[in-house]
């Protein structure tokens, strides 16, 4: 089995979530922002996997599954609300879906 | 496990390249989850967000999970990223939508979000700087008692993302619709 | 005896009725309920009076409730009948009643008439309250209610900007006074711990002892609540202004009975005063000063009625000057007979005015004598008792008991006994100065229209009274009746001297002296007299003396001016900066706040980011 501390595992988990996050908040095409979701949700698994892998249990897999079925549940739907959203605006700029504005 | 098993006890070649492995593929998922965000063209972010999620399949592998390592090659990067290939492609942004992409990506953007993310990254990682060196179990974790778990007390966890998915499938058909269908 | 609360009541009542009808009730029904509430109140009184004094008691308190109970501060709404109280509700509610007949035609035809009944009959009832209150707060309660009625009642034609600078000058002119009266209340109560009037007056004698701090401190005070409410010197600028009003509330409010309630509190509290003699000196200075200073500015006034203003601040200074020498029986004797005569004056003025097309210049009358008998007989009456001609007014006695306690005491009693004399003959001068110009020479000014019973019957009761009410209390040489003093004595039990008979006589002379030259001047050499009155060097006088020897101009340059100053100084209105700037910074904060909802996921992102970073920093860092 591997010798690595886990905690390298965690560290991982969190780069891949701050790239993400960095991706969510930086890039303006809509398609963009759900795929940074998507690698945030991916670094949330692998944190899954992580505490699995500490205490030898098949909890954290489970978890994972469950996040995975989450996940393409809300790609789905983003996809086709990114498609109405295209259809309407014809654009796919973030930016330019601001109707909600105070 | 003891908390007194000092960390790099070079054990077996086993071990030690596994240990390899893992840093390897770490290494190869943060540099492609990197270029992911930073291109302009959709189809080429794709592609690396996929080899990202293959590299994170093999760190799956290597902490002993190779279950879950095969979902995250089936149906992260087999069924959710095609899905997201086939969405781009229908899309059909062109040459004129990347150039305006990278427009929108210009390098004064990125240094807010990305001190942003950065505090968050290095609270997140002090937070665990200060802990001793946590131990691997000694076994992986085989298909087989995920199995078990799943049916035996994750039940009703399984018929609610059943559900989910069902909900999502619902939601997605028609959203998707085109309207002149939906009004008439 | 309960009947007693019914006094203040009824005018009370009728005044909610008709504030609450706001006018939609008939002017009949109006003049009904405003002269028939406090009518009835008189008639009450009149009949509480009688058992009163044909009873053993020599006074009476009913409690009527627990105002407030806070420690030790308890007082209570009382009300206290003795012989003065009895004199003073009686006065009010005769009057009051007579005065309020005579309104109903002069006031006909206006579009205020309910109102004006009602503002009345609230000022009785606050008045009442006042005269009959047993704990000095319920008094504070009527002293304030009566202001507030003096101003509503001065400014009670608000369309003309004047009457509501007039009624404003009233009210904070009086306030001065009534901020010491409040203060000395407050320091009655910390030193004595009670405000009921008759056990804390014993307290008083016997925790303070005569010219301490304390009791010269509280007297000090509630002098100038007095001073402030009795238009007195330094405090009666307000008076010849507050004409501005009919000529009722002239009558009523600023003749007979509000402007006299600083006599009588001080009548009421008198063992506080002879506790400290270094304030009753004041007070008997104060009332000589003011009678002499108005006494000449009524010598040169054209209006009639700031010839009646000015002529009530006088005698109110003879109240005072009887007060400070300790007559306290004969201050409330010429407050009486002062209130028949200068009510009844009132009344002829306004009878006069109300048939001349509201003209109140005395230049622009002449010859009613014959044109307005009534008028004319009601007003010479009034004066005559004014000037206090001998033998025949009531006017003649109540000065006399003055000056005979003025004179008594010797040394420096006689200098204020001079003030007197040499007023009652400026007195007597300008009032038939008055009668003259008014009732004699040729008519400038047709009179039209005719009398009413209503305006006729309170005429001749005051007429009867102005000339025999002096008759209750006669010196000795004339007839020795004591009635007065008698009826008094449970609260003042000190006699006042006898008059020596050279006194009498020299005040009868003295005035007689002043209606001869009134006679000489203004009827036999007229028109002489009025052309070396108006060359230039006299007028220079006349104005300065008709304007009240330049109080107002003083108080300007000392208050008014400086205050305008300043606030022309904080035009940009600095003091009010921190509550606009209030508003301003919640609007400031409103448009920031709303400019955060773009509308944009990423800027919503980049918060929820920035919210999780503060988040986790703070469970890390605890």
């Amino acid at each position: 089995m591997m010798t690595v501390p886990l905690q390298h595992a965690l560290y991982l988990a969190i780069v891949l979530f701050a790239l993400g996050v960095t991706g969510v908040l930086v890039r303006r095409n809509l398609l963009f922002i759900l795929m940074s979701i998507e690698i945030m949700l991916n670094a949330a698994g692998l944190a899954f996997i992580t505490a699995a892998a500490r205490w030898g249990q098949a909890d954290g897999q489970v978890m994972f599954l469950f996040v995975l079925s989450l996940a393409a549940a809300e790609v789905s739907v983003g996809l086709a609300l990114i498609i109405r959203i295209r259809h309407r605006l014809t654009t796919l700029d973030a930016d330019a879906a601001n109707l909600m504005h105070g | 496990m003891n908390g007194r098993r000092s960390i790099f006890i070079p054990f077996s070649h086993e071990e030690r390249a596994m240990s390899t492995t893992f840093y390897i593929a770490a290494a190869v998922a943060v540099l492609a989850t990197l270029l992911t965000i930073t291109r302009a063209n959709g189809v080429h972010a794709l592609l690396y967000l996929i080899v990202s999620l293959l590299a994170v399949a093999l760190v799956f592998y290597t902490l002993g999970a190779g279950f879950a390592a095969a979902l995250e090659v089936i149906i992260y990067a087999g069924a959710i990223m095609v899905l997201f290939v086939f969405v781009v492609m229908m899309l059909n942004l062109g040459e004129k939508a990347a150039g305006r992409e990278a427009t929108w990506i210009a390098p004064q953007i990125w240094i807010g979000p990305s001190i942003l993310s950065a505090v968050l990254a290095l609270q997140l990682l002090l937070t665990l700087a200060h802990q001793k060196a946590w131990p691997m179990a000694q076994h992986a974790v085989p298909p087989r008692e995920v199995g078990i778990v799943l049916f035996g007390p994750y039940l009703l966890c399984i018929e609610l993302a059943s559900m989910l998915l069902l909900a999502a499938l619902v939601a997605a058909y028609h959203i998707a619709h085109s309207e002149r269908s939906i009004t008439s | 005896m309960f009947f007693l609360v019914l006094v203040p009541l009824l005018p009370l009542l009728g005044s909610a009725l008709l504030t609450l009808s706001e006018g939609r009730l008939a002017p009949r029904l109006v003049a009904f309920v405003g002269v028939g509430s406090v009518g009835l109140s008189a008639l009450v009184a009149t009949l509480i009076a009688i058992a009163f004094l044909t009873g053993p008691d020599q006074h009476l308190t009913i409690t009527l409730w627990q105002w407030i109970r806070i420690g030790s501060f308890a007082p209570t709404v009382s009300l206290y009948l003795d012989p003065l109280s009895l004199v003073m509700m009686l006065i009010v509610t005769i009057i009051g009643s007579l005065i309020l007949l005579y309104a109903v035609d002069f006031m006909a035809g206006d579009e205020g008439y309910s109102r004006f009944f009602a503002y009345m009959d609230l000022f009785v009832a606050a008045m009442l309250l006042l005269v009959l209150a047993g704990d000095l707060l319920a008094l504070y309660v009527g002293w304030e209610g009566v202001g507030l009625c003096s101003y509503l009642l001065i400014g009670f034609w608000y369309q003309d900007p004047a009457n509501g600078l007039a009624a404003r000058k009233a009210f904070i002119v009086t306030r001065v006074g009534d901020t010491g009266f409040i203060l000395g209340l407050l320091l009655l109560f910390t030193q004595l711990h009670t405000l009921q009037i008759q056990p804390l007056l014993a307290q008083a004698q016997t925790s303070w002892a005569v010219s301490s701090l304390p009791a010269t401190l509280a007297a000090a005070l509630v002098l100038t609540g007095a001073v402030g409410k009795s238009a007195q010197v330094p405090l009666q600028t307000w008076l010849p202004d507050a004409m501005a009003g009919p000529t009722p509330v002239s009558a009523l409010i600023h003749a007979a009975t509000m402007v006299t309630a600083g006599v009588y509190l001080i009548a009421r509290t008198h063992t506080l005063f002879t506790l400290a003699p270094a304030v009753l000196a004041a007070v008997g200075v104060i009332g000589t000063i003011t009678l002499l200073i108005s006494a000449f500015a009524a010598l040169n006034q054209t209006d009639i009625k700031r010839i009646l203003a000015y002529s009530t601040v006088s005698q109110i200074g003879y109240m005072f000057l009887a007060l400070g020498l300790g007559a306290w029986g004969a201050a409330i004797f010429h407050l009486m007979v002062h209130a028949f005569f200068k009510a009844l004056l009132f009344l002829a003025a306004g009878a006069i005015t109300m048939r001349l097309h509201h003209e109140h210049n005395i230049f622009r009358m002449g010859g009613l004598a014959r044109r307005l008998p009534l008028a004319f007989w009601s007003f010479l009456i009034g004066s005559a008792s004014l000037a206090a001609l001998p033998l025949i007014t009531a006017g003649f006695y109540s000065k006399d008991a003055i000056l005979a306690a003025a004179w008594a005491p010797g040394g420096a009693a006689r200098l204020l006994w001079l003030g007197g004399i040499v007023t009652a003959f400026v007195t007597a001068l300008y009032i038939f100065r008055a009668v003259f110009v008014v009732f004699f020479g040729t008519a400038k000014t047709e009179p039209s229209g005719r009398y009413s019973w209503r305006v006729a019957v309170p005429l001749t009761l005051l007429s009867v009274l102005a000339l025999g009410g002096g008759l209750v209390e006669t010196p000795p040489v004339l007839g020795d009746i004591t009635l007065f003093s008698r009826l008094l004595a449970p609260v003042f039990p000190t006699a006042p001297p006898p008059a020596p008979v050279m006194l009498i006589l020299f005040t009868a002379v003295i005035s007689l002296l002043g209606l001869g030259l009134a006679y000489t001047l203004y009827w036999r050499i007229g028109p002489r007299f009025a052309a070396w009155a108006n060359a230039p060097p006299i007028t220079a006088f006349r104005t300065f003396f008709a304007e009240g020897w330049a109080f107002d101009a003083l108080y300007h340059q000392l208050v008014v001016a400086p205050f305008l100053a300043l606030v022309s100084a904080n035009h940009a209105d600095i003091i009010d900066r921190f509550y606009t700037g209030i508003a301003w910074t919640c609007r400031w904060l409103h448009r920031r706040l709303g400019a955060q909802q773009t509308g944009q996921i990423r800027w919503y992102a980049s918060w929820i980011a920035a919210g999780s970073v503060v988040t986790i920093a703070v469970a890390v860092l605890r």
